[in-house]
This record gives structure tokens, C-alpha cells and sequence, in this order.
């Protein structure tokens, strides 16, 4: 039968990583903010940095749930290895999400308990990240594999090197939302995130140095990836743009006028760093054991949601846009979110 | 795997789903009522109908976000807790749940924006539209996930390969023998729940002589779709029964607590299911009527748990005592409708004050319904997850520990318990302040907000910062 159905594998592959892209970027910078939320300088600016998320973050985590439904659906092999391996950074992701989506609301609403939820507002945001940051390093570590499932335990995505992703991923996440303030906000709130978003960017550097220098010494199987003739001819260059985009990072926050290009440039080193890891990776799909193909859903089931994707897909990407849209601007405070 | 960790992961995901539940059951019939109340207002253009709407809309949001919230966290638990499920089974239901995500909820959250703020910046067409949009998303939802469901209970349209099920033909693997039957059966639940809600509100604001002409349409149209959607419900049950009987033979004899193959059985009314001694103690059986009621005929053979090896029983009495629980509820229901029309015959359905008051106890028996309906399929499925073909023991993660589930479900049990009972506590507050006819959400900054959430007003005047 597979010499009449051609190979999806890729189309599917490309819709993964673009939609995984897409969730890291968006919810990305409002959990960002919301970890900065925990260090604001006074109540007017912690009101109005919520305000500037408040419209959109829930679209923002709809895409974690076609994340994960596209990888059960296209490649379930990797989706019933990954999860249970990282079983509690998943728990504690799903249940710090809970919390800082309905601080949101209670917030507001539930005026004898705010500072409680103001509290599970920042620290949700930041154990969200925190976890996210753990379930990468597992990741590209790998897991114990038994025929077709993790046999390990479930402390067993808790390494140093996955603890160090945990925080890499705060600051990273941090110099996004700060990106966000930035262009979202004006005077003194400004020039505060300005200072957050130099700190942040102090962490993402020394962690991407880490990442670069453990990664390959740690594995033996990525050291080659990386060194080995062609490969490095495509490689050399990244740590080049790297270190341009963070000064060009640098400068920005420090020009006032400068009100979009924090994001644009902290986007542009997210880009570099997550094309990093799918490039260390490839083909594989679960890191030492199994490929993309290997994981691969039949080709019956992907192309039966394939042919509903490729038509919602585009229809759902213009919804968000128009939605960033209607909301674009600066935030005001003389309009309150409630 | 440990045993402990199965029967801990069971609970956990029976804890999760049952509170995810509770809410869709809420939200599917609010959103249609929503949507007919504002056609009714494009239509005929009176206020009424636009405040009873945005009344209903409030709540609406809050119920809607609660269940985007506890939504989430269900298809990570596929992953999680029942990985061999998931390996073996996503070829064929994981496209079903995808397309859930990319169809239903994308529709809600395109149109919510529109239908919770957009009132005064859209014309009035389009703002029907959203609202009919929104419906019909929670409608979709419910329609693949239903089938995924259904597809557990009476698979079709696969090929089993080395243990994992492959798709053969989707329209059989979507339209599987239980599946039209568990859908009409669970949106109709829908409706009915959320009619008693509304229901029980209107009765509460008649009862203390408030808002009387808003809560008179709300009691008359609840009572209107109450009288359809009640018998036609038993009558669905009944089919639904049958097609379970006819697929799913060992749940049904579970159901009727039967032990022994036999023609002529009786309807156990009540007894105390011995599982043990297969044999019901206490029983209070009517003669003739179970293979009346199962088979339309009074000589119909109706087989017993006896006919199967006791490794494949599922748990007894848990499904018998659901079952019974659903059905009383639905007589309950049909006296309801009947008290309601003999008084409105004698025009005084809206001022018996013992009426409104069952009115307002009667508020929460859909959720108690649908409830004890799922727990009488779920458990009635037992021991399998894919029916007769996937064992629950097989499905489970074989990493985990008792310990590690031990621990996620104490997370998940603290959690829902605070975040439950304050949602439904700005859900009650905003009953008590009522349908004020205030219709429009505050703005909020460079333009409308669409969160869904944020459609209550400010708890109180002194809504003051503090810090955190
Ligand atoms: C698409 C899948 C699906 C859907 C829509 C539902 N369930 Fe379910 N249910 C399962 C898939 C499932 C499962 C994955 O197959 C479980 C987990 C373990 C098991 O035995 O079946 C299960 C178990 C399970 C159990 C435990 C049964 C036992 O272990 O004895 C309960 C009480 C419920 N569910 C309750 C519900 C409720 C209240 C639902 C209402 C929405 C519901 N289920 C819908
Ligand atoms: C295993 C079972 C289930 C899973 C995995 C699941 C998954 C989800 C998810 C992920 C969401 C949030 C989506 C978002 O981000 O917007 C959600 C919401 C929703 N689900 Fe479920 N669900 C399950 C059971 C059900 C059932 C049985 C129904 C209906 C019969 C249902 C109907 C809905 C509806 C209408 C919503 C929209 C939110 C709401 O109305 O509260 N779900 N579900
Ligand atoms: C006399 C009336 C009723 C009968 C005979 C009946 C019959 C049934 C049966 C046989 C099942 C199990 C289906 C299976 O094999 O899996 C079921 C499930 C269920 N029932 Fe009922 N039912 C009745 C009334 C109600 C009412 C009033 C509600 C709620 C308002 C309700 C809600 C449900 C739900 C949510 C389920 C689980 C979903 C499903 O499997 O369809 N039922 N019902």
C-alpha cells in the first residue's frame, strides 16, 4: 500500500514544529510577563501589565492543546513516550496553568483573597515556564526506551542539565514578555521593563553558551552532528548571528525610541535557538531511538487530518492575527481593564 | 506498573473528567438558549429578550472559561497516565480529537470575542451570527468527542495489527453503532440541564418578587423545552438502552444486575448486587418487565453475567445504582413537567410558591443526571477501554508508580477544590444581582476586550489594588 500513498511525514513534521513554534512564542512572552508580574515596581503597573495580555493569552494557549493533539495524532509513538517520561513537569505545567488562568478572572472578582491570586498569577507563570524549561532538557537528553515505552522512572527527566533548561527557559521567557512590555507600554513602566529585559538577556546569553558547550560533551551523537563535514559549513554561522541579534538586542533597549525591536530581536535569537535543537535532532523524533518516520501515525490517519488541517490551519492563523490586530496599540491605564 | 498505580490513575481521570464535564453540560445548552434569545431579539426587537441575554451571557463566560481551563489539562492525561492507550489506539481517535481542537474550538474562540463585547461595534446580523457561531462550536465539540466515546464503547471500522487499531473506514469509525444514540442522548442531557438552571433562577427571582416580567419568559421558555426534551429523553434512553443491550451485552447485565441467562426476567427495582455470590440480595423485582422493557417483548431472552468469564464482569453495583439514580432523576423531571402544566392550567404557575420552590431544589438534578449517566457507561465498560478488545490494565503507563499518581492526584484534588467553589461563587453573585439590563461589558484598553472570563462586573466598589 506504500508505494501508492506518498510519504506525509514531512508536511506533518513542518506543521509540528511550526505549531510548537508558534505556542513557544505566543505564550512565550505572556507567561513572561507574568513572571515579570511578580517583580513590578507598584499596583498601577502590575495592573496595567496584565491588561496588556489579558485580550489575547487564551488564544495563545489554545495552541498548546493542537500541539500536543498534532504530535498524538501524527507521530503517537514520540506523544506516549514523551508524556509519561516527563510526568510531573507536565502535572505541574497543567496545574500552574489552572491557576494563573483563572487568577485572571478572581482576581477582579474575588477582592478579599487578590494578593493570593496575584501570587498565583506570577508564581503560576513562572512554574509553568519552569516545568516547560525541564520537559526540553529531558528531552534532548532522551529517555529509557523498552520496545514502544518509557521504561524509566518518573524522577528520571530531573537532571542537573533539565533543571538547567528549567531556569535558562525563565530568563528566555522573561526577555520575551519584557519585549512585550516594551512595546506595549510607554514611560516609566518602559524603562523598567528595559532594565528586566538587559537582566533577562544577560541570563539567555550565558545559558545559550552552556547549552552549547554541555550539549556536545554530553552527547556524543550530537558532537557529531554538529562537527562533522558538511554540517558545520551550515553551523559555523550560528553562534555569528547569535551574537549579532543579542547586540543588536543590547543597543535597542537602551535607544527610546526603540519600541518594537526588543521583540523582534528576542524573537529572532528564540528562532535561532529552537532551529538549534531540531537541527541537533533530526531525524529523530524521540532523541537515540526513534526516527520521525519510525513514530509516524499511518499514513490512512495522517492524511484524513491532513486534509481538514491544511484548510483550517490558514483560517485560524488569520483569526489570531485579526484578533492581535484589534488589539494593537499601546496600553492605557485611564481605561481599566475591569 | 503497580496495581495501585491503575486503579489510582482511574480515579484520577474519573476526578478530572467529572468536573471538566459538569461544565460542557452547562455550556452546550446556554450557548444555544443564547443564541435563540438573540434571535428573538433581532427579530422581534424587544428588550427583553436582549436583557435576558446578557444576563445569561455573564454566566455563560464564566462557565466557558472554567471549562477551556479544566479542558486542557484532559488530553495530557492521555498521554501521562494511559500511554499504551494512546500508542494503541491514536491511529484511529487521535484525527478525532484533533479535529475537535481545530473545528470546535477555534469556532468558539473566534466568535466568543464577538458575541461577550461586540455587541455595540458589530451590526446586529453578525452579532446573531457569533452567537449562533458559538453554539454551534460547543455543538461540534461535543459531536467529535462523543465520538471518540462512542468509538471506546463499540469500535468499528478498524483493523487490529500487533495490538495496535489502525483506520480502515473513518465513516464507520465516526458513526460507530452507539454513537448517534450517545449523541442525542447527551445534548438532549445538555438542554435539560441547563433549562433546569434556568428554571431554578427564574423561580428564585419570582419567589422574591424580582425582575418578574424577565423571570416569567425564562420560566416559560424553560418549561416549554422542559416538556419536549423530558419525554423525549426517556424515549432515547430506551433506544440507547437497546443498542447497549444489543452491543454491549455484559454493561447491560451489569445495569440490571442480571447473573443468569433467562427469558421473562423481572426489573429489579432495587437490591443490593452481590458480585461475589452473583445473586442480588433485597431484590424488589416487577415480574416480566425487564424483558419487557429490554427486548418489547415479555418472553425476551436477556443474558446474564454468568454468560461470561469473570475476568471480562465489569463492577456491579456501582452501574446499577448510577442507573437507577439517572432514571429516578428523569421521573423526578417528568413530574416537574406535569405539576407545570396542571398549574398553568389553572394560571398559577408563576405564584405557587411550593411549585417555585421545587423549582429552585431541582436546579442542579441535570448535573446529577449526567453524572450518573457517564459513570454507568464508564464503569459499565469495564475492564476494557476499547470494548472486549483493549483491557484498562493494558492501557495504562507502565512507568508509573503508585506514588507518582498518588501525589498528581492530590495536586489535581487541591486544585479543583478551591478553584471550583469560587467559580461558582461569582456564578451565584451574579444571579443574585440579576438581569440589571446593563449590556455592555466595560472597554478595555485599545480596544474590546474578548476575553471570556471578564464579562462580570466589578465584584465591588472598593475593586482597590493591594499589593501582592
Ligand atoms: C474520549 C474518551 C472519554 C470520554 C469522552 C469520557 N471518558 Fe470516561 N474514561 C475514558 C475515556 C473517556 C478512559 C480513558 O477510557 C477511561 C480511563 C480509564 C478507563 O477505564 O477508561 C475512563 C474512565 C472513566 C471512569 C472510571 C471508570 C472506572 O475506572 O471504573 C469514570 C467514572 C469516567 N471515565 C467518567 C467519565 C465522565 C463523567 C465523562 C463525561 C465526560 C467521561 N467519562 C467521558
Ligand atoms: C476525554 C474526554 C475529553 C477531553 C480530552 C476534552 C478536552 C477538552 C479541551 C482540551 C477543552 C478546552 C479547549 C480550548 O482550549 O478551548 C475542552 C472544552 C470543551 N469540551 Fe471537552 N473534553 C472531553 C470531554 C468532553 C465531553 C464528553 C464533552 C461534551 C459532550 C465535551 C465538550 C466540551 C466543550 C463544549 C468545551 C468548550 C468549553 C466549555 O464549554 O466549557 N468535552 N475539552
Ligand atoms: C428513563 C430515562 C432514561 C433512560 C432509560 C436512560 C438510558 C441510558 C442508558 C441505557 C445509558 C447508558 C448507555 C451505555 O450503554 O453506555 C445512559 C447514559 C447516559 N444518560 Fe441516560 N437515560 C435516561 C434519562 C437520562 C436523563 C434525564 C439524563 C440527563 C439529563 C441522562 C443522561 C445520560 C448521560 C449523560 C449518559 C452518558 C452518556 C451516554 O452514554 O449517552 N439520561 N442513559
Amino acid at each position: 500500500m506504500s508505494a501508492l500513498i506518498p510519504d506525509f511525514v514531512p508536511l506533518w513534521t513542518l506543521i509540528l514544529v511550526l505549531g510548537i513554534f508558534f505556542y513557544v512564542l505566543l505564550d512565550g512572552f505572556d507567561l513572561g510577563v507574568g513572571i515579570l508580574y511578580g517583580f513590578a515596581p507598584d499596583a498601577a503597573s502590575r495592573g496595567l501589565l496584565m491588561n496588556s495580555i489579558a485580550p489575547i493569552w487564551d488564544g495563545n494557549e489554545t495552541w498548546l492543546v493542537l500541539g500536543g493533539l498534532a504530535l498524538l495524532a501524527a507521530f503517537p509513538l514520540a506523544f506516549s513516550i514523551l508524556l509519561p517520561a516527563v510526568y510531573f513537569p507536565v502535572l505541574v505545567m497543567l496545574l500552574a496553568l489552572v491557576f494563573r488562568g483563572v487568577a485572571f478572572e478572581f482576581r477582579y472578582k474575588d477582592v478579599p483573597h487578590r494578593t493570593f491570586w496575584d501570587h498565583a498569577f506570577s508564581y503560576g507563570s513562572a512554574l509553568a515556564t519552569f516545568s516547560q524549561g525541564i520537559v526540553i532538557g529531558a528531552y534532548i537528553q532522551g529517555f529509557k526506551i523498552e520496545g514502544r515505552q518509557f521504561a524509566g522512572s518518573s524522577l528520571d527527566c530531573f537532571t542537573p542539565f533539565s533543571l538547567f533548561t528549567g531556569v535558562a527557559l525563565l530568563f528566555g521567557y522573561g526577555l520575551l514578555g519584557a519585549g512585550w512590555i516594551i512595546l506595549k507600554t510607554e514611560g516609566s513602566l518602559q524603562e523598567w521593563a528595559r532594565r528586566q529585559a538587559r537582566r533577562c538577556l544577560i541570563g539567555v546569553l550565558i545559558a545559550i553558551g552552556i547549552v552549547s558547550v554541555w550539549t556536545p560533551l554530553a552527547d556524543p551523537d550530537i558532537a557529531h552532528r554538529w562537527f562533522a563535514w558538511p554540517r558545520i559549513a551550515f553551523f559555523s554561522p550560528v553562534p555569528l548571528v547569535t551574537l549579532l541579534l543579542a547586540i543588536w538586542e543590547w543597543r535597542s533597549l537602551g535607544k527610546s525610541s526603540a519600541h518594537a525591536a526588543p521583540f523582534l530581536a528576542a524573537v529572532g535569537l528564540f528562532v535561532l535557538s529552537y532551529s538549534g535543537i531540531a537541527i541537533s535532532l533530526w531525524p529523530m523524533i524521540v532523541p537515540h531511538r526513534f526516527t520521525l518516520w519510525q513514530a509516524a501515525s499511518s499514513p490512512g490517519t495522517q492524511l484524513f487530518l491532513l486534509t481538514g488541517t491544511l484548510f483550517l490551519l490558514p483560517v485560524i492563523l488569520m483569526y489570531t492575527s485579526w484578533s492581535y490586530w484589534v488589539f494593537r496599540g499601546k496600553v492605557r491605564a485611564d481605561i481599566g481593564y475591569h | 506498573m503497580s496495581p495501585s498505580a491503575l486503579i489510582l490513575s482511574r480515579l484520577q481521570f474519573a476526578w478530572v473528567i467529572a468536573w471538566h464535564i459538569l461544565l460542557p453540560a452547562f455550556t452546550i445548552g446556554l450557548a444555544s438558549y443564547i443564541a435563540v434569545l438573540e434571535v428573538l431579539f433581532f427579530w422581534r426587537r424587544e428588550k427583553i429578550y436582549l436583557t435576558v441575554s446578557s444576563f445569561w451571557t455573564k454566566i455563560f463566560a464564566v462557565s466557558f472559561g472554567m471549562g477551556v481551563v479544566s479542558g486542557i489539562v484532559m488530553p495530557f492525561l492521555f498521554g501521562t497516565n494511559w500511554s499504551r492507550f494512546s500508542d494503541a489506539t491514536a491511529n484511529v481517535l487521535a484525527p478525532l480529537f484533533a479535529y475537535e481542537g481545530l473545528m470546535a474550538f477555534f469556532l468558539e474562540a473566534a466568535f466568543l470575542g464577538v458575541l461577550l463585547f461586540g455587541r455595540k461595534l458589530v451590526p446586529a446580523w453578525a452579532h446573531v451570527l457569533a452567537a449562533l457561531m458559538v453554539a454551534g462550536g460547543t455543538l461540534l465539540s461535543a459531536f467529535w468527542i462523543l465520538a471518540a466515546n462512542s468509538w471506546m464503547q463499540t469500535p468499528a471500522g478498524f483493523e487490529l495489527v500487533n495490538g495496535r487499531f489502525f483506520p480502515k473506514d473513518w465513516l464507520q469509525i465516526i458513526f460507530n453503532p452507539s454513537f448517534p444514540y450517545r449523541l442525542a442522548h447527551m445534548v438532549v442531557a445538555s438542554y435539560i440541564t441547563t433549562a433546569l438552571v434556568v428554571l431554578g433562577v427564574a423561580a428564585f427571582y419570582l419567589r422574591r418578587n424580582r425582575f418578574l416580567s424577565e423571570s416569567r419568559l425564562m420560566m416559560s421558555m424553560a418549561l416549554g423545552l422542559l416538556t419536549i426534551l423530558v419525554p423525549l429523553q426517556v424515549l432515547i434512553g430506551d433506544l440507547h438502552g437497546r443498542n447497549t443491550l444489543e452491543y454491549q451485552p455484559a454493561k447491560l447485565a451489569a445495569i440490571e444486575a442480571r447473573w443468569t441467562t433467562a427469558s421473562h426476567v423481572p426489573l429489579t427495582l432495587f437490591a443490593l448486587p452481590d458480585r461475589q455470590a452473583a445473586k442480588n440480595r433485597y431484590a424488589l423485582d416487577v415480574p416480566d418487565l425487564g424483558s419487557l422493557i429490554l427486548t418489547h417483548d415479555r418472553n425476551g431472552t436477556v443474558r446474564g453475567l454468568e454468560d461470561w468469564p469473570r475476568s471480562e464482569w465489569p463492577p456491579v453495583a456501582l452501574p446499577f445504582f448510577t442507573f437507577r439514580i439517572m432514571v429516578g432523576i428523569a421521573v423526578l423531571m417528568l413530574i416537574l413537567v406535569v405539576a407545570s402544566w396542571w398549574l398553568r392550567a389553572r394560571g398559577r404557575l408563576y405564584t405557587a410558591r411550593g411549585f417555585l420552590r421545587l423549582c429552585e431544589l431541582a436546579s442542579p438534578l441535570g448535573f446529577l443526571a449526567v453524572l450518573a449517566g457517564w459513570i454507568t457507561t464508564e464503569v459499565g465498560r469495564q475492564p476494557w477501554t476499547v470494548y472486549g478488545l483493549l483491557r484498562t490494565a493494558d492501557s495504562v503507563s507502565p512507568s508509573l508508580t503508585g506514588t507518582d499518581v498518588a501525589l498528581s492526584l492530590a495536586g489535581y484534588a487541591v486544585v479543583y477544590l478551591i478553584i471550583y467553589p469560587v467559580g461558582i461563587r461569582h456564578m451565584y453573585r451574579t444571579v443574585q444581582r440579576g438581569p440589571s439590563g446593563e449590556t455592555q461589558p466595560e472597554l478595555i484598553e485599545s480596544g474590546l476586550s474578548e476575553r471570556p472570563i471578564q464579562a462580570l462586573p466589578s465584584a465591588t466598589a472598593t475593586d482597590r489594588e493591594t499589593p501582592p
